[in-house]
């Protein structure tokens, strides 16, 4: 018999925007997450901005993965931050993966991207970082944690 | 029967390896335990602590191997190899708008480069126009934008196609753009004999694996065959498929699986193109291969060798080929981007030697050598300068393409070949039960496969079963230098604007009346089931754009999108 | 924004990030915050509940995104309550049933919502009945319930909807196992998908006769209906819709309706006792695992012992 307790788990969106194809990593993530016990939910390719931003407020998701390999990554994220502020879902916070350089990591995260992961970054790393993430935004969500 | 060994031989051979396993190595074990249990190929392939001639079952020389160019071809498809013409040292390039590229491929001719290699931007490679709102913000990143005609002409300002030969990566919009190239060709003089070069058009392994998909299985199918056969029956240089294992390996594929999906969609082709009443000898010489060349070092060489030799074999005893031609697997091979990381990128630099090593002890016919900095964007010149030059001291410093299959004949390497054609086999076994790789594609079986495979692997990377230098072990801080990795810059938001501006300025100026006949006899031909190029070829020179010309056939076949796996 | 009147209100006005945060509320559903389901459940039992169930690979998700477009162009507001399974290893999940009704998530008059079957008593949980009475009241005129294909789930969902709509597919009338599931026993609205498939023909044939069947098994004068589609080409779709919403003038008109929500709630209360008796038995269970420990060495006095703990768990509640 299954717990009956009713423990709400850590809800994170895996999408892909745009036209870039390479889903490899973001299917590798989606089930690593769910096997540390997460809800994913998981848009599937070409997503437009307003569809992911969509997805996460019907879902009511505790945080946003994008996972990117094409480069667009600051349009995304420029775009994305900006539509969730205009939709009233501010502070879902937002992390990157993907072919993101060095360079682009703090640029990222000055824009209010809150963690940026490079390939290579092993899953229970991520995983952790997710959870922080999650607990510190429990005190904003009117949910009870289980 | 020409067994090597014979069975006295054999048995005297027996004999002494189990006294060296009784009397000898359990000391050495005892003193110097082995680092693993059970060492395995990166695909999984069980390996053992040593090969001798007894691994070589059934080994027929002249059955397995015989000579270079000489059926089954595991030694190579020419007699003369290297030794007459090195592999096309083929790099992929392509970034930003046509301009942009155009210098690019302008310096790698400059370089020594001996064939071109043309990557385009995603909404090139899905057909969709640059202003397309899915679009935004891509254009021009991970390769060249050509939405119209006019672009096509910029990318081959100054460059003489009748000189060059262009690879073209592309799927699901091949028919448009073999249709842009064929007419800038066309334009610079070069008659339809002269104009060599290979379009990818293998929209099976886009289920698989490089989700660039536009159509259905079946009506993607159709059309890239459309392409083949009139390209077999018009452009007799032009190699209208390149049947790719690449990005099923990238996907996250064993070597097995990359090689079996690979045939079995080579199959599929080769039964639609014959089902359209063409002889296997008429087009199966223009048929190309892709594979990927990962890092461990020994299955790959063994998969090279075994694809050539099933190939080989599958052209002569189930497709009846005559020619020797028809049995030639040809085949490009990149090495594999998803074996570089972003941690201490540097020694991706050697990571890629070794690939490319394996690549040209595995016979291939032309080469993509990666740029250490790929894990970050579209190479820079100095990455793909250093890329090319690793090919370059390959062949002419090492002495490697100075004799022919040089490896063959080791008893690991033997072995290890046939292992890997066994394991292929089963899985071709399974995907012919199914009915073909085309129902197995709409089943998801190798969908599935891969996905269980990748997730497999990073598994055993995050246990450290699988070390990764620099990433699970061997890290450092990332120090300073990484930073001044000079990466590629360009304009990205100029380009986009250029290429919107100008896709718009083609729509504006062209003759409507021409245009809009061209798109609707497009979309009859398609709706009664007419092979497509012809009516593609027409839009194009009526100024039809990419965007355009694919939503006519999306407007008759419909567009697919990928169910979940799990 | 977290006080759970101010997000019914806003939710009520059409704000959907305040309707989410209000759905996750009552994934939670405690003693502390089940004024919030009172308050919501005294203003609604006006929408049409549609469940839709069928074996994996039907298509389902395609042809309930289907769906929706068809109920769209009739003007109705459409929930889709997405069910996916929970890995049995770590209770995560992926809610990829979402994606094959993307193209949807920015119309202001859908609104797609993934639950996981979180193990109890069948596949229907306790969060998407919660939900249904949500939507209700925040003006969805059709709430389509979708559960995974197996199992408990295909009666569970009886219990749920005022439409039942199974889904078949061809060749899957020859399957004795869906017959012993009684996967034809409990629709109002039978779908062959797939119909454009040659051996599409039988399984029509045999479908009509299973309706026949059960029409004269059953009470009132509803027969069920047998609809054929293909989702992938988007065939007879609207011809669904409309059978579908031929069903809800039925439930509305012979007093269908009334019994139905009566059971749905019914069911809801039936899922919150059962997790309250299951939470206070996990606890005893857990209080107790020494001594019960000891029992099941050599069994002695087993049934005895879980006699005791059941009284256990009962004196537990009752406090």
């Amino acid at each position: 018999m299954q717990s009956p307790r009713t423990t709400r788990r850590i809800k994170v969106l895996v999408a892909k925007v745009g036209l870039d194809g390479h889903d490899r990593g973001a299917k590798v993530i989606a089930r690593a997450l769910r096997d540390a016990g997460f809800e994913v939910v998981y848009t599937g390719l070409r997503q437009t901005i307003d569809q992911v931003v969509a997805a996460a407020i019907q879902e009511d998701v505790d945080i946003i993965g994008i996972n990117q390999h094409e480069g667009s990554h600051f349009h995304i994220a420029r775009k994305l931050l900006q539509k969730l502020e205009e939709s009233g879902a501010g502070d879902i916070p937002v992390v990157m993966g993907g072919s993101i350089p060095l360079v682009d990591v703090e640029p990222l995260r000055a824009m209010g991207v809150k963690e940026v992961f490079l390939p290579g970054t092993p899953i229970a790393e991520i995983v952790k970082r997710l959870e922080e993430i999650a607990s510190e935004r429990k005190h904003l969500a009117p949910r009870a944690k289980g | 029967m020409a067994d090597l060994y014979s069975e006295e031989a054999k048995e005297e051979i027996r004999r002494a390896l189990k006294k060296w396993e009784e009397q000898v190595l359990p000391e050495w074990l005892s003193r110097m335990p082995e680092r693993e249990e059970q060492f395995t190929t990166l695909s999984g392939i069980p390996l053992k602590r040593i090969y001798t001639p007894l691994d070589l079952k059934d080994h027929d020389y002249l059955q397995k191997l015989g000579f270079p160019g000489e059926y089954p071809f595991t030694r190579g498809i020419h007699a003369t190899m290297y030794r007459a013409r090195l592999w096309t040292m083929r790099m992929f390039s392509g970034f930003g708008g046509p301009e942009e590229t155009n210098e690019r491929l302008k310096m790698l001719i400059r370089a020594g480069e001996t064939g071109l290699s043309l990557a385009f931007d995603n909404a090139t490679l899905v057909g969709v126009d640059p202003d397309d709102p899915l679009a935004e913000g891509s254009i021009g990143i991970v390769g060249v934008s050509v939405p119209t005609l006019v672009d096509m002409e910029v990318v081959f300002k100054d460059i003489n196609l009748g000189e060059v030969t262009t690879n073209m990566t592309i799927n699901p919009p091949a028919p448009v753009l073999l249709s842009f190239y064929v007419t800038v060709a066309e334009r610079q003089g070069v008659p339809y004999d002269k104009i060599g070069g290979t379009i990818q058009n293998d929209p099976l392994k886009e289920f698989i694996a490089q989700k660039t998909y536009v159509f259905p299985p079946e009506a993607a199918v159709k059309i890239a065959v459309d392409v083949m056969e009139w390209s077999v029956k018009n452009l007799p240089k032009w190699n209208p498929v390149s049947i790719s294992g690449y990005h099923i390996r990238e996907a996250g594929a064993t070597a097995v699986q990359e090689l079996a999906f690979t045939l079995a969609d080579g199959i599929e082709y080769v039964r639609q193109l014959r089902a359209r009443g063409m002889d296997i000898d008429e087009f199966a010489p223009r048929l190309s291969f892709f594979f990927d060349s990962h890092i461990n070092f020994f299955e790959e060489i063994a998969k090279f060798r075994a694809a050539r030799r099933m190939w080989a074999k599958i052209m002569k005893e189930w497709f009846g080929a005559r020619k020797p031609r028809s049995m030639w697997m040809r085949f490009h091979v990149q090495t594999a981007g998803c074996s570089l990381y972003p941690q201490q990128p540097w020694i991706n630099i050697v990571r890629t030697a070794i690939e490319a090593l394996a690549a040209v002890l595995g016979g291939c016919q032309s080469l993509h050598t990666n740029s250490f900095d790929e894990p970050f964007r579209v190479p820079s010149e100095f990455a793909a300068k250093i890329a090319l030059r690793t090919q370059q001291i390959i062949a002419h410093e090492t002495g490697v393409a100075d004799v022919i299959d040089p490896l063959a004949g080791s008893y690991f390497v033997e072995w290890l070949t046939d292992e890997v054609e066994e394991r292929a086999w089963k899985y071709i076994d399974k995907i012919e039960r199914m009915g073909g790789m085309l129902e197995a594609v709409k089943k998801g079986f190798p969908q599935r496969e891969v996905e269980e495979a990748s997730y497999r692997f990073q598994k055993e990377v995050e246990e450290k079963k699988r070390i990764i230098v620099g990433v699970n072990e061997y890290r450092e801080e990332e120090s300073e230098d990484v930073r001044k990795v000079p990466l590629l810059e360009f304009d990205q938001q100029e380009v986009e604007r250029r290429q919107i501006e100008r896709v718009r300025k083609v729509r504006a100026s062209r003759d409507q009346e021409r245009w809009s006949r061209a798109l609707e006899e497009l979309e009859r031909a398609a709706e009664r089931g007419e092979n497509v190029v012809p009516y593609v070829l027409r839009a194009v020179k009526a100024y039809a754009t990419l965007g355009e010309i694919m939503g006519a056939l999306k407007r008759v076949y419909g567009t697919y999108a990928e169910p979940p796996y799990y | 924004m977290s006080d759970p009147s101010v997000l019914i209100e806003r939710a009520k006005a059409g704000d959907k990030r305040a309707l989410g945060r209000l759905l996750t509320l009552l994934e939670e559903l405690n003693a502390d915050n089940a004024w919030i389901l009172e308050r919501l459940s005294s203003e609604g039992g006006r929408a049409h509940v549609v469940g839709i169930t069928g074996m994996p690979g039907a298509g389902k998700s395609t042809l309930i995104s289907r769906l929706v477009r068809a109920f769209r162009d009739m003007s109705y507001k459409v929930a889709v309550i997405s069910i996916d399974p929970t890995s049995p290893i770590s209770s995560g999940s992926i809610m990829g049933d979402r994606l094959r009704m993307q193209e949807h998530a920015t119309d202001p008059g859908v609104f797609i919502r993934s639950v996981t079957n979180r193990g109890i008593l069948g596949g229907v949980s306790l969060a998407a009945l919660a939900m249904i009475e949500a939507f209700d009241v925040m003006g969805y005129d059709k709430i389509i319930v979708e559960t995974v294909g197996v199992g408990q789930s295909e009666t569970d969902i009886m219990n749920v909807a005022d439409t039942i709509v199974v889904l078949t597919m061809p060749g899957a009338g020859d399957d004795v196992q869906a017959l012993k599931a009684g996967v034809f026993e409990i629709g109002d609205v039978y779908v062959v998908n797939k119909s454009d498939r040659p051996d599409a023909a039988k399984t029509y044939e045999y479908m009509l006769f299973v309706a026949e069947k059960e029409a004269l098994g059953r009470g009132g004068s509803w027969r069920p209906a047998v609809v054929k589609t293909s989702a992938a080409l988007g065939l007879g779709i609207r011809e669904l819709a409309e059978t579908i919403n031929r069903h809800f003038s039925y439930v509305l008109e012979s007093g269908e309706k009334e019994r139905r929500l009566i059971a749905r709630r019914t069911h809801l209360v039936r899922l919150v006792a059962a997790r309250l008796l299951l939470q206070s038995l996990s606890e005893v269970m857990e209080g107790e695992r020494e001594r019960v420990g000891k029992v099941v060495r050599d069994m002695r006095g087993f049934y005895d012992e879980a006699m005791r703990i059941v009284r256990l768990t009962g004196k537990r509640l009752v406090e």
